[in-house]
């Protein structure tokens, strides 16, 4: 007896190159000392630089991690804690922390917060919540690759972009969304909502308020649910500061309409805190039949409760978490104007970006023919020749060709400066007119491997289309 | 406009309204001697001071590996869904450990799942197509209507068992339930089993188990095991891996693709908040996807790096296995002889953390049925302060019978419950 069509089909959308480049990664890694000529991956937005400020806070707080509160043992009481309302401490430092993210211009209840063992967690759930099977949810291009998997596979929604161009900056605009709507209901897709991340990913920009008023003045007008995953918010180190959907549902009188149910927040610690292994993630909804079905259908991935206490006592430290989200903002800010910087000086520029841990760079110039063939073909002499791990803007749905993310926020300083030296060199023998570079290993075998892989790659994409 | 699945959580049963009763009026000795004494929760609360000396004794444990040097910073990146390796050794040696190492677990067919709901969800949504069936024995655990059902669209048709043969299974049983699916135009993928049984508290026979096993070949069926009580019972019993090898030791045969165990140290360990359970299967197909679905369910680095210390320290799990079950042991005796004096019955079971208890004789007069059930159960919890869970919410094909909790309270409030239960059947004597 065969196993169900969800465990044998391929729309986990794993066979993507977002996840190929993680492979190619895994088998020869980067490492300063023991394999410098390795693959950098700069495919992985992880946050690592504020460590030491989570190390030293623990060091200075070893009760937390112990099971201790006031120097009594609590063990007992977290490890029988599976209450699916979460730990209440914990979800009164969580909204404090997400209102501090939003200076304070948001007040969150914690009773409308739903933990979830991370946004891929939430995200799945808040889907199952709003749509059913068929159904579409409506994402702007390009995106988070994971989404195939995270909003599609198991619930069986349906997902149908709203392109954005380079044309303005990759926004959300009035004629996109109209477009993506039109599109659906041809396909007899009847549309649940509209999904955008803000901070975005992989685009690094926070939504103007434009964008903003346009979402809002769309669900009202087609009756549908908005979900903001705002698992971003936390890396905003430049202006515009961050405006959450929350505060323009206020501004504009909103509250308690039907529309203020309609809204959604998606939110986890995994990038702000740089702490994705602990899986803490949240939805936030004002409608308490969201609240209520996402709280039970939260038992399909609780957060530890060792993991909630640990961190509610982090987060709710006065002293310490404020002072984290700024001076991370500024780490931030500095890595990713090195990588600016870098890529400016050999002639290859980036979109402006105020947020996130990775920058959307401009490689147009770089390639051969403005297609997505063309982008592939670049994409794998950057991976197999610079060593770079960097995502592709097809596997993200992007729209046009020559877009890549590159992550900077997952590597010491040392790394990044030596992955733009890479980019360097690539780019000038590029501009010198090779049609191909010398490979790293320069031998006869390596090329050869590297035209079957072309081939064999080939197939997969056709797959993917 | 939500999706239908918001209402259809299958959460509205009496197992978890009852609970509700419980937290608006918990007992305690002290500031709430006439509370609800919670006896319809099946935790293991018997041997935390256990974990917690060990805890204090390897305090390094919170960060810091055997040799030294902190790990939190490779701990808060290590979102692999393969699991973290140190982890699953022990843990594949934990679950051999506890089947009294009569079977061997390879590390590369365990998926790490957020505790065994997650993991017996997942099993559903790769075994199953929405509009599919399982069958289970009843009487089942309350909480698979949502576990199993709810966001997988798969059906589950019950195999009646009854008390004329102390609830075991029996071919006709089977037979009738796929007959059943077969008339509901249900296609049956596989069968579930918990073994050993909550609520029955007790361990398929051989018999059973062969039965199930031979059943399943002629009908190229699934087997899910849930075998998270393991630990709970007195003496190692035969399960469902090692019986197929003794009937099945070619490990090539289709079989082996079909039977697939789920853990869970939440009760053996007593931790259930710490999110912790396992799919274990020989279907390589089954392995990748079950570890791919486990994205939306991940165990916590924190606490699988925790659990790697203590299941590595192979003296100390000794020690706590062979303590915890000689107190559930113990326990279990308390129990019975309280449910004695009382008048009553419970089914002789070996595991598991509740006794299935034989109340017919307390539910007054008239028929037995489920109305009677119901009531007596109301009378229970509102009047005589202990809440228990009725047969009916675990799919009990007939009416009388509990499932009543007895490793999650102090010895001297579980004798508090009995002294109640015993008030309860001499009040039910008198009404009379």
């Amino acid at each position: 007896m065969t196993l169900s069509k969800k465990a044998t089909c391929n729309s986990h959308g794993q066979d993507s190159s977002y996840f190929l480049g993680w492979e190619e990664y895994e088998k020869n890694p980067y490492d300063q000392l023991h394999n410098p000529n390795g693959i950098i991956q700069m495919g992985l937005a992880e946050n690592q630089l504020s460590f030491d400020l989570l190390e030293s806070w623990l060091a200075a707080n070893p009760d937390a991690a112990s099971f201790k509160r006031d120097g009594q043992s609590i063990f007992r009481e977290l490890a029988l804690f599976q209450d699916y309302h979460g730990l209440p401490a914990f979800k009164n430092a969580m909204v404090k922390f997400m209102s501090e993210i939003r200076g304070n211009k948001v007040k969150f209840n914690p009773n409308k917060l739903v933990l979830t063992a991370g946004a891929t967690s939430a995200n799945e759930t808040l889907i199952f919540c709003l749509a059913n099977p068929g159904e579409a949810v409506l994402l702007p291009t390009p995106y988070y690759p994971g989404f195939d998997r995270d909003l599609k596979w198991r619930t069986g929604v349906e997902i149908v972009p709203i392109h954005c161009t380079s044309s303005n900056g990759f926004r959300i605009t009035g004629p996109a969304l109209e477009e993506a709507y039109q599109t659906a209901q041809k396909r007899n897709l009847k549309v649940k909502g509209v999904l955008v991340t803000n901070p975005s990913n992989p685009l690094g920009i926070t939504l103007t308020r434009t964008e903003l008023d346009l979402l809002v003045d769309f669900i009202d007008q087609k009756g549908i649910h908005l979900i903001s995953d705002e698992i971003y918010s936390g890396t905003v180190f430049d202006s515009p500061s961050f405006v959450s959907i929350m505060e323009v549902l206020i501004n504009r009188n909103y509250i308690n309409t039907d529309v203020w149910d309609r809204v959604h927040i998606v939110y986890s610690l995994s990038k702000d805190l740089g702490l994705p292994g602990f899986r803490v993630g949240a939805i936030y909804s004002n409608d308490d039949m969201v609240v209520a079905a996402a709280t039970k259908m939260s038992s399909f991935g609780l957060v530890s409760s060792q993991t909630q206490y640990l961190l509610s006592a982090m987060l709710s430290d006065d002293k310490f978490a404020p002072n984290y989200v700024v001076e991370n903002q500024k780490r931030l800010k500095d890595r990713h104007a090195m990588l600016v910087r870098g890529l400016k000086a050999i002639g290859i520029s980036c979109l402006k970006s105020n947020a996130g841990l990775f920058c959307w760079v401009d490689m147009r110039h770089l390639l051969t023919a403005n297609t997505f063939q063309a982008e592939i073909d670049l994409w794998k002499k950057i991976v197999y020749e610079v060593g770079l791990n960097i995502s592709p803007g097809s596997s993200c749905h992007c729209h046009e060709p020559g877009w890549f993310r590159v992550c900077f926020a997952n590597m010491s300083e040392d790394t990044l400066n030596r992955a733009v030296q890479r980019m360097k060199a690539f780019v000038e023998t590029a501009r010198a007119g090779f049609s191909q570079n010398q490979t790293r290993s320069g031998s006869r075998r390596k090329a050869f491997t590297k035209w079957v892989f072309r081939l064999s790659f080939q197939d997969r994409d056709g797959r993917e289309r | 406009m939500l999706s239908r699945k918001v209402t259809s959580h299958g959460q509205d049963s009496s197992y978890f309204l009852g609970w509700q009763e419980y937290e608006k009026n918990p007992f305690d000795p002290i500031h709430n001697p006439s509370g609800i004494i919670q006896m319809g929760l099946a935790e293991n609360q018997l041997s935390f001071d256990l974990l917690e000396s060990w805890i204090e004794e390897n305090q390094e444990s919170n960060w810091y590996r055997k040799q030294g040097g902190s790990v939190f910073r490779e701990l808060a990146l290590f979102q692999d869904y393969h699991g973290l390796p140190e982890f699953k050794k022990v843990l594949a040696e934990y679950m051999s450990e506890i089947r009294g190492n009569k079977v061997k677990f390879d590390v590369d067919k365990l998926v790490l799942t957020a505790g065994s709901t997650s993991a017996n969800e997942i099993l559903m949504f790769c075994l199953a197509e929405p509009g599919e069936a399982f069958l289970i024995p009843t009487p089942y655990y309350p909480g698979f209507d949502r576990d199993l059902k709810w966001r997988t669209g798969v059906e589950i048709i019950p195999i009646h068992t009854s008390s004329s043969n102390n609830f075991t299974i029996t071919k006709p049983s089977l037979q009738e339930a796929f007959q059943r699916a077969q008339t509901l135009k249900l296609k049956v993928k596989g069968l579930f089993l918990t073994n050993p049984s909550n609520p029955l508290g007790t361990a398929l026979s051989l018999q059973e188990l062969h039965l199930l096993l031979s059943f399943s070949l002629s009908h190229s069926l699934h087997i899910v095991s849930d075998e998270i009580y393991t630990a709970t019972a007195s003496f190692p019993t035969p399960s469902f891996t090692e019986t197929l090898s003794r009937l099945l030791p070619d490990p090539l045969h289709p079989a082996w693709s079909r039977l697939h165990v789920v853990s869970s140290l939440s009760k053996d360990l007593g931790l259930p908040g710490f999110r912790i359970g396992a799919i274990y299967s020989h279907n390589v197909e089954l392995v990748a996807a079950a570890t791919k679905m486990s994205s939306f369910g991940l165990v916590s680095s924190q606490s699988q790096f925790l659990l790697s210390r203590i299941l590595a320290d192979k003296g100390f799990i000794r020690g706590y296995a062979r303590e915890n079950r000689r107190r559930l042991g113990r326990r279990r005796g308390v129990m019975r002889a309280g449910l004695r004096e009382a008048g009553l019955r419970c089914l002789r079971g070996e595991a598991g953390l509740f006794c299935w208890v034989d109340m017919r004789g307390a539910m007054g007069p008239g028929p037995a049925s489920f109305e009677a059930e119901a009531e007596l159960w109301r009378r229970m919890v509102m009047e005589f302060g202990v809440n228990v869970a009725p047969g009916k919410s675990c799919h009990c094909s007939e009416p009388g019978w509990f499932r009543v909790c007895f490793a999650n309270v102090a010895e001297e409030t579980l004798r508090e419950a009995l002294r109640r239960i015993k008030a309860v059947v001499a009040d039910a004597g008198v009404r009379r």
